[in-house]
């Protein structure tokens, strides 16, 4: 019988095999891949029932973590919901965070490899891991004042520190309050998110970062840009001026806004074209330029390149294949050419800081629930996009823009804005796109501003640039430089 | 401790007794206080450990120590240290491995409970440990009763018919009308009024196991020396075929009437091992996994619940099969557990085991490997293998027929049974209710199983109380 007993002791062995093995790929091989299945409700619960760090404007949290007794232990809370929530996002327990919240969960759920000496010593004292705290770089005076500025119109404001690339201020409306996207009521959350999901006006959306719409004239920062920088061009260099301009194989027509000739005369130069911010001779110089000079500065700039702060930012978008008469269009901000504001602040501080580009940022340090700090953001250089020369002879011409030409709503003052207005067009019928960039004060800027309305201000298609998008700037501007 | 008997002298006697004494007539190879001071030992940490679990599992989570449910580690202390002594009394010469492991799990068991109990907020006669912890009584009250009543295995030899009638009954009471109660689709339980449901399936599979022990060791040479070649193998006359076919009708009867694919496995791999042992005929095993392959199959395509099974096991994380009712939900809420325990697991009372349906019974290894990890199961199973392989012990060991086949197919049956539902929880095998011995809550479960071991512990004495030359 003990031949008999061997055999079935390797069977019994083997199945004791089999048991160890079946559960090593379960608990070692899979593991990951089971967590991350949305429908496991335990990664989601951790996700709370840690307590995640708070999200800190100037020490002041705008979300942190209140105790409730419930499953999730903790409650997300958002002070200042609307104001804060296109930098927060939400954490809603049926669905995927947004905003902060995704961008840095790891860091604030406290499963970031930085944290990990914290997360063994938790694992040995017993107590409970908590989250890291983010200090974002927004200013909350600059923040509210943006938001008031924009009053109700649709749109956004974003405003940049140009020597640092640190993002001061962004706002987007219409806004939404995170905390209804937060309630521990899977009914409610679903139905909050269902009725902002079906608002036409997208309140979801952050505009500053995600919304892409023509840029208009104030594209024409890019292209003059272009034009000085081939060194085929100056600011004197002259163009024909006449009332209309019939586009290269085509049968459209552009005038310049407001109709009839640039300022008068048979030439006009660049620097009375951008001043007074004129289509023709834009679209008479994007002709002689070539869609390859224009696209390598804008990409230059930061169109056609996916960035983070660490939010996704949308791709700003310079077309890579262009007719003539598209061509000539794009000079002037139209055609296919969209842009986000957070990319049009970063034109006007690169202008702003002698021509070189920041990295925009929007986070200024981690801290560590001890608040030691345990990651601090450096200001890091994207790339020089123009020469300095360049740069202050931009600015000048952006400075008697505000002072004497089209964006004349922005003047504030005892102070020197640069600046430059936007009124791009959409389909025929559409309201148009109403757009401010520019930084202040012109000889040493500290704040850089771009300004975006959308669906036409409520005016349809009469508003412009300088009557609805300058006066908001200049009132942001007004409330931190007359301080 | 016990003082040594006169009868019995020891070796340390012996070694110190001054040259030229007279010496002690040595009656026996093995040192019993050896052995059951070992059993001592081990079963101090034992119960060490499992106290150790309950205030972990306090601390985990409660967040502080709470004296109420100190009963839960004391109590069963108490209780198997009484089964020690007993042992003393009455067997001193079993293996002094089997106490402890048994006490062990059943300890791990209490406290997964008792955490999951936190978790649903059940406590006094709600609270399944509590209860787990009167069932240990009983069980362990019940092993003792065996270990007193039983002194000599060989006697279960003549009651093997009445075992084999006793298993049928057991098997049947389920179905009888009033007495049977469906839990979760299986028919295997009775309950009287309202509560104290049990199953007599799980000591079904002791009565089996002495009367196959017994059926095998009389009717041995008919099965194994009779029959045709073919195929290079001896195949039974048909008039033999008889016992196998009737275990097999059983066991399907089992599978359609009771609906519990489980059992029905657990109780024909038994058989077919037992018959393997006694023939050593390979074409015996064939046949029958032949037979079971087969109902199998057919049922998988006939029985709506054996199909879903099935499908549950190949496909469970797919949305369709996870969503539907009778799902994938459960299994895969398990592996979601698992996955979170990962190499070290959460800590006891720090993972989230009420996630997933009866995580104290069918699921209670998930609920472990979730808190202890992939660590803590492999302690887990390694304590179930050493389990099962002081019982093989008795087969390689044992002089008597009887006693070797009823050793291991003891041991078998618990062996089968964890990979029968641990090999379900983690998708081995397809999904089959069944109790994890020892750890899960459930009485009948409890009962069977530690009056398996205080079988095992008979066995095991006997054996060396059996004069030889040569161990």
């Amino acid at each position: 019988m003990n031949r008999e007993l061997k055999r079935v002791s390797i069977v019994v062995m083997l199945m004791f095999v089999a048991l160890l093995t079946s559960t090593t790929i379960i608990q070692v091989f899979q593991a990951d891949s089971l967590t991350a299945d949305a429908r496991n409700t335990r990664t989601l619960y951790d996700g709370y029932s840690v307590e995640r760090g708070a999200i800190l404007v100037a020490g002041n949290p705008i979300a942190q973590s209140m105790p409730v007794a419930d499953d999730y232990k903790f409650q997300r809370t958002y002070s200042n919901g609307p104001l804060y929530a296109p930098i927060t996002g939400f954490m809603p327990i049926n669905g995927s965070p947004t905003g902060l919240e995704h961008a840095l969960n790891g860091e604030l759920s406290g499963t970031s490899n930085a944290q990990f000496f914290d997360k063994i010593n938790s694992l040995i004292t017993g107590q409970n891991a908590k989250g890291a705290s983010v200090e974002v770089t927004i200013d909350p005076a600059l923040q509210q004042a943006a938001w008031d500025a924009l009053g109700d119109l649709t749109g956004s404001v974003v405003v940049t520190e140009p020597k640092t690339g640190r993002i001061l201020a962004m706002v987007s409306k219409p806004g939404y309050d995170p905390n209804l996207l937060t309630v521990h009521d899977n009914q409610k959350v679903t139905d909050s998110y269902e009725s902002l999901v079906s608002d036409t006006s997208n309140p979801l959306i952050d505009r500053a970062i995600n919304a892409l719409n023509p840029p208009g004239s104030v594209f024409k920062l890019v292209v003059v840009t272009a034009a000085l920088e081939s060194g085929k061009f100056t600011p004197e260099s002259t163009f024909p001026n006449p009332g209309t301009f019939q586009l290269p194989g085509s049968s459209s027509i552009v005038i310049n806004s407001g109709g009839g000739t640039c300022g008068g005369g048979d030439t006009v130069t660049i620097a009375t074209a951008l001043r007074l911010s004129c289509n023709i001779p834009m679209a008479e110089l994007g002709l002689q330029l070539g869609d390859k000079a224009i696209r390598d500065t804008a990409e230059k700039f930061g169109f056609n390149t996916d960035y983070s702060i660490p939010l996704n930012v949308s791709q700003s978008a310079y077309p890579l294949e262009l007719d003539d008469a598209q061509l000539a269009l794009s000079a002037f901000g139209q055609t296919s050419v969209r842009a986000t504001p957070l990319q049009m602040a970063m034109v006007s501080a690169t202008i702003a800081n002698g021509g070189v580009e920041m990295a925009p940022n929007l986070i200024d340090q981690i801290l560590a629930p001890n608040l030691s700090p345990l990651q601090s953001f450096e200001p890091r250089t994207l790339k020089r996009v123009m020469s300095a020369e360049t740069a202050a002879t931009i600015t000048q011409m952006m400075v008697n823009g505000v002072q004497d030409g089209a964006a004349s709503n922005a003047r504030i003052d005892g102070v020197n804005v640069a600046g430059k207005t936007g009124t791009a067009e959409n389909a025929a019928d559409d309201p148009y796109t109403l757009w401010f960039t520019g930084f202040a004060p012109a000889e040493d800027p500290k704040y850089a501003i771009s300004v975006l309305v959308e669906d036409g201000g409520g005016l349809g298609q009469t508003g412009y640039g300088n009557l609805l998008a300058a006066p908001i700037a200049k009132q942001v501007l007004e409330a931190v430089l007359n301080k | 401790m016990m003082p040594p008997s006169n009868s019995r002298g020891t070796a340390t006697d012996a070694a110190q007794r001054p040259q030229g004494a007279k010496p002690v007539r040595v009656r026996r190879l093995h040192l019993p206080q050896k052995l059951r001071n070992l059993e001592l030992f081990l079963l101090l940490i034992a119960c060490g450990i499992n106290a150790a679990a309950v205030v972990l599992v306090q601390l985990g989570a409660l967040g502080h120590v709470d004296t109420t449910l100190v009963l839960l580690g004391a109590g069963l202390s108490v209780l198997v240290l009484c089964m020690h002594v007993v042992l003393r009394l009455v067997a001193r010469d079993a293996d002094p491995f089997i106490l402890p492991i048994a006490s062990l799990l059943n300890g791990i068991g209490i406290a997964m409970i008792y955490r999951i109990d936190i978790a649903n907020g059940d406590a006094g006669w709600d609270s399944s440990a509590v209860r787990q912890t009167v069932w240990s009584a009983l069980a362990i009250a019940c092993a003792i009763a065996v270990l007193l009543i039983i002194r000599n295995h060989r006697v279960l030899f003549r009651y093997t018919y009445v075992a084999g009638f006793i298993a049928v009954v057991l098997l049947l009471l389920p179905l009888v009308p009033g007495l049977g109660r469906e839990v979760s689709g299986a028919r295997v339980w009775i309950g009287i009024g309202s509560f104290a449901t049990f199953q007599p399936g799980e000591i079904a599979k002791i009565a089996l196991a002495v009367f196959f022990a017994g059926y095998l060791v009389r009717n041995r040479d008919s099965l194994s020396m009779v029959g045709k070649r073919f195929l290079g193998m001896r195949f039974p006359r048909l008039r033999d075929l008889g016992p196998i076919l009737v275990v097999w009708a059983l066991s399907m009867s089992v599978i359609i009437f009771q609906r519990d694919l489980g059992t029905a496995l657990l109780y024909f791999g038994l058989f077919l091992v037992m018959l393997y042992l006694a023939t050593g005929r390979l074409s015996w095993v064939l046949l029958g996994m032949t037979l079971f392959l087969g109902g199998a199959v057919i049922a998988s395509q006939t029985l709506e619940y054996v199909n879903g099974r099935f499908t549950n096991w190949l496909d469970a994380l797919n949305p369709d099969v996870y969503g539907a009712n009778g799902g994938s939900y459960q299994l895969v809420q398990g592996l979601f557990g698992l996955a979170k325990g990962g190499l070290i697991g959460t800590g006891l009372g720090q993972g989230r085991p009420d996630i997933t349906p009866v995580p104290q019974s069918d699921y209670i290894i998930a609920s472990l490997g979730e808190e202890l990890g992939l660590a803590g199961l492999f302690a887990i199973l390694a304590l179930y293998l050493l389990f099962v392989a002081r019982g093989f012990r008795i087969g390689f060991a044992g002089n008597d027929d009887f006693g070797k086949l009823l050793g291991v197919g003891l041991s078998f049956v618990v062996a089968l049974q964890c990979f029968i539902v641990i090999g379900g929880v983690t998708r081995v095998i397809p999904l089959t209710g069944l109790t994890t011995p020892f750890l899960a809550a459930g009485g009948s479960s409890l009962v069977a199983n530690w009056v398996i071991a205080a079988l095992l512990l008979r066995l095991s004495d006997t054996l060396r109380n059996q004069p030889r030359l040569v161990i």
